[in-house]
């Protein structure tokens, strides 16, 4: 018996087995939780039918159903053992309050899925699930009764809809602009004021100036009565809605963005209707303090500041490396710098949220902005967080990545290339430049895609260094000069930790963390993805044994 | 005829100029000396070869030549190294000037990856020619010169690494006739191709020292006495005979020499 085992050990096939386990349990892992994220996060998009309880003391229920749970803790005689209850998203926020109501499976008395609900989706207070009793415009009734209602409702909410993209568009460019014309005016006053009194012709500019901020104003109460008018037109109409215990709400239709009746919708449709949940999740703004709504702004900001930090992180680690390897004199010195290159990488990522607050954003904001946009102060333009500063933070937090495997590209580099250069008159830089920078490219790139990586998923510096929660305005945006370096931005990684964990409304936001993790993964890997194609194009490019 | 050393030539060869003059030459790594007293001439539009056993020296002396030692730390030399009397470890001596004079085709073929054509450009591109038209002309005749261009000239633009083993050292030969050297250095050229390549290489050779003067270093025996006209043999750093190849392999005066040559050692 023991001579067996023996030569089963001696085979080193317990080796491979512990390999092969190590890898199997890495890969459950990983796609254990994308299963869990794509899961979760797929299924929010799908618009469920809408369910009318009756439970035993005649009260009802109405709303979709959201999963059903074991009763935790159900031992107790009123809630016996391996009981289940229903967990069902009423909605109707303004009048229950609560997002999610729990219905324990005996207190049920029928099921039901009537045709006739409505779904609202609203831009407050989150889906309203209710019959429509009728449809006002103004005090004056329009229709009523459920289906005349439906019927009456359709285009109202098309104009209104179309009203708030125009309030929406004068708001934010037309009387934004104007803003950004008065605040350019102010800042030249105030700097022409700022030194010594000014002499004639200055005060000709002032005038000047103030003249134009005097025009501004003016257009700017133009624009102000002319919102005022689509205004109530917006407010318009109005819809008395009745939930399933025959309570009655009025609400503008100016509120709802979309209406549904998802019992009576076809496969086909729902499907359809998915596909447009998915896209207005990609590509709109959060509301609901980011609970509803899309996270467009989310991904520009983490899109854009992983390719800052990218620009900045390439060639800073890339020079650094070349220095290392090609140039410095190898030796204790060298080795030391390596070592503390690598530990670097071991730092906290709080630790270089703390120094960039410290030194971008203090030290060498607060300079630019004594030296370059005195007039603002003491309004700080770069002397707070924003892109620039977070973008260069990471950047700090992952050149240590682009080095260690910049060299190791260059270590790779094959001696009969330099020498075949040298040997035909080169110099140690035309070597460089021509056969050793782009023999190593694939390595640089593959420093590049992990700095990447760690860089997109990354939030703790960036809570200190300019991520907000909600940013007013994108980084990048029509107004002159169209990169907004200094401004806050919103990241996925961020927005996963505001929703699902600052959120008041915590069970109504669960969706939203799934799908931002689902998007954030995607952003990576698409990132990723780029820098690898190019890589692989690069590797065939330069492929190739020296025989 | 009684030391081996400096014998004139007494076949057909033309003014016999002497290209190099290697003087009491002494060549340390750190403090490990690797050549020891050498005396050599080598002799313009001739091919001389330097033979010998793994380790004697024959590399380092061939890489002292074009000063790809000094890329070694800690490396000394002493005596002199003369090209056409002037000192190629002198004050004045622009590296990249006597490296452009001084060409070297190495062991393993090494062409960069880029196409055929970008790697016999590379050296003129170098040296600040960027006229296409001139650029043409001296890749055609850089490879006309190797023996290549008929087997390459409809794809100059494909990868050098699709040429087989033999093809891609002659693109290397290519590349260093490209940039017009005086002498050309070859580190055992064939060491790594078959036996039809490297005959392909040896008739280059006839053709080379024409123009210039080839210094090659190689372990086949037959080899060097096919090719050179010069040869000499070294072992542990030093250069035991040196002399004109037929005499070498004929009436070799040392007894190493005849040792090694009639394959008794080495």
């Amino acid at each position: 018996m023991r001579a067996p085992f023996k030569k089963f050990l001696a085979s080193g096939n317990v080796f491979i087995w512990g390999c092969a386990a190590g890898v199997s349990v890495s890969l459950l892992m990983v796609f254990g939780l994308l299963l869990l994220i794509v899961i979760n996060g797929l299924g929010y998009f799908w618009t469920a039918n809408i369910v009318e309880l009756t439970l035993k003391d005649k009260q009802h229920v109405m709303g979709q159903l959201a999963g059903r749970e074991v009763i935790p803790r159900s031992i107790t005689p009123d809630r016996p053992e391996g009981k289940s209850r229903l967990r069902v998203k009423i909605g109707n926020r303004d009048i229950y309050g609560l997002d999610f109501k729990w219905v324990n499976d005996d207190q049920i008395a029928s099921e039901t899925y009537p045709p006739d609900i409505a779904l609202l989706e609203r831009r407050e207070w989150g889906n309203m699930y209710a019959r429509i009793k009728a449809v006002y415009k103004g005090e004056t009734l329009q229709a009523e009764g459920n289906d005349a209602g439906w019927i009456a409702l359709a285009p109202l909410i098309d104009t209104t809809n179309a009203l708030y993209q125009q309030i929406t568009r004068i708001e934010r460019i037309e009387i934004g602009s104007i803003n950004t014309d008065i605040e350019q005016a102010r800042l030249k006053i105030r700097a022409l004021e700022m030194g010594a009194a000014p002499d004639t012709r200055e005060r000709g500019q002032i005038d000047g100036l103030k003249a134009q901020v005097a025009a501004a104003e003016s257009r700017y109460q133009e624009k102000t009565l002319e919102l005022d008018t689509l205004r109530t037109q917006f407010n318009e109409y109005s819809v008395l809605m009745v939930d399933a215990n025959g309570r009655e709400k009025q609400i503008p239709v100016g509120q709802i963005i979309r209406a549904l009746r998802p019992n009576e919708i076809g496969l086909m449709h729902k499907c359809w209707i998915y596909l447009t949940n998915v896209w207005s999740v990609l590509s709109t703004e959060p509301r609901e303090a980011n609970t509803e709504g899309g996270i467009f702004p989310a991904i520009f900001g983490t899109v854009m500041m992983v390719i800052i930090m990218s620009l900045a992180v390439v060639p800073f680690g890339v020079l650094a490396a070349l220095y290392l390897r090609e140039y410095a004199r190898q030796g204790i010195m060298v080795r030391l710098v390596r070592i503390a290159v690598n530990n670097l990488a071991g730092v906290p990522s709080i630790v270089f949220g703390v120094f960039g607050l410290g030194f971008f954003i203090y030290a060498v904001g607060g300079t630019l902005d004594t030296l370059f946009f005195p007039e603002r102060l003491p309004t700080p333009t770069f002397g707070t967080g924003g892109i620039l500063w977070a973008s260069l933070t990471l950047a700090l937090l992952t050149v240590p990545v682009v080095i260690v495997s910049t060299e190791e590209g260059l270590a790779a580099v094959p001696r009969e290339f330099r020498e075949g250069s040298l040997a035909l008159g080169a110099t140690k830089l035309e070597t460089m430049l021509k056969v050793v920078i782009p023999s190593a490219l694939p390595g640089i790139l593959t420093g590049l895609i992990l700095s990447m990586a760690r860089a997109a998923g990354e939030v703790a510096p960036l809570m200190l260094t300019g991520v907000v929660k909600l940013a007013p305005s994108l980084p990048v945006d029509g107004s002159w000069p169209f990169f907004h370096f200094d401004r806050k931005f919103m990241h996925l990684g961020f927005h996963i930790y505001d929703v699902g964990f600052q959120s008041p409304n915590v069970e109504a936001a669960k969706p939203m963390v799934y799908i931002t993790t689902l998007v954030l993964i995607t952003v990576v890997v698409l990132l990723n993805l780029t820098a690898i194609v190019l890589r692989n194009h690069l590797r065939k490019k330069y492929a190739g044994s020296v025989l | 005829m009684q030391n081996g050393l400096r014998q004139s030539p007494d076949h057909d060869s033309k003014d016999h100029a002497v290209k190099l003059t290697l003087n009491q030459v002494n060549f340390f790594y750190g403090d490990r000396q690797a050549l020891f007293k050498i005396d050599v001439e080598i002799i313009t539009n001739q091919v001389t070869s330097f033979i010998g056993p793994s380790g004697c020296g024959k590399s380092t002396l061939l890489r002292c030549l074009n000063r790809l030692n000094d890329l070694v730390e800690g490396v000394r030399l002493e005596g002199t190294m003369l090209l056409d009397g002037i000192d190629i470890y002198g004050p004045n001596v622009d590296i990249t000037d006597l490296r452009k004079r001084v060409g070297m085709v190495f062991q393993k073929s090494n062409p960069f990856p880029k196409s055929i054509y970008e790697n016999v450009a590379y050296g003129p591109r170098l040296h600040g020619i960027r006229n296409r038209g001139r650029l043409d002309q001296i890749v055609e005749e850089g490879l006309i010169g190797a023996g290549l261009w008929e087997e390459v000239k409809d794809r100059l633009q494909a990868s050098a690494f699709g040429l087989s083993g033999g093809q891609q050292q002659r693109l290397c030969i290519a590349r260093a006739l490209a940039v017009k050297p005086d002498v050309l250095l070859m580190d055992e050229p064939c060491s790594a191709l078959d036996p039809v390549a490297t005959a392909k290489i040896e008739e280059l050779l006839f053709s080379l020292k024409q123009d210039l003067t080839v210094v090659i270093v190689t372990h086949n025996m037959q080899q060097a006495a096919r090719v050179s006209d010069w040869t000499a043999f070294m072992y542990l750093g030093e250069v035991v005979e040196f002399g004109l190849t037929k005499q070498i392999f004929t009436t070799p005066s040392k007894k190493q020499t005849d040792d090694y040559i009639t394959g008794r050692f080495g």
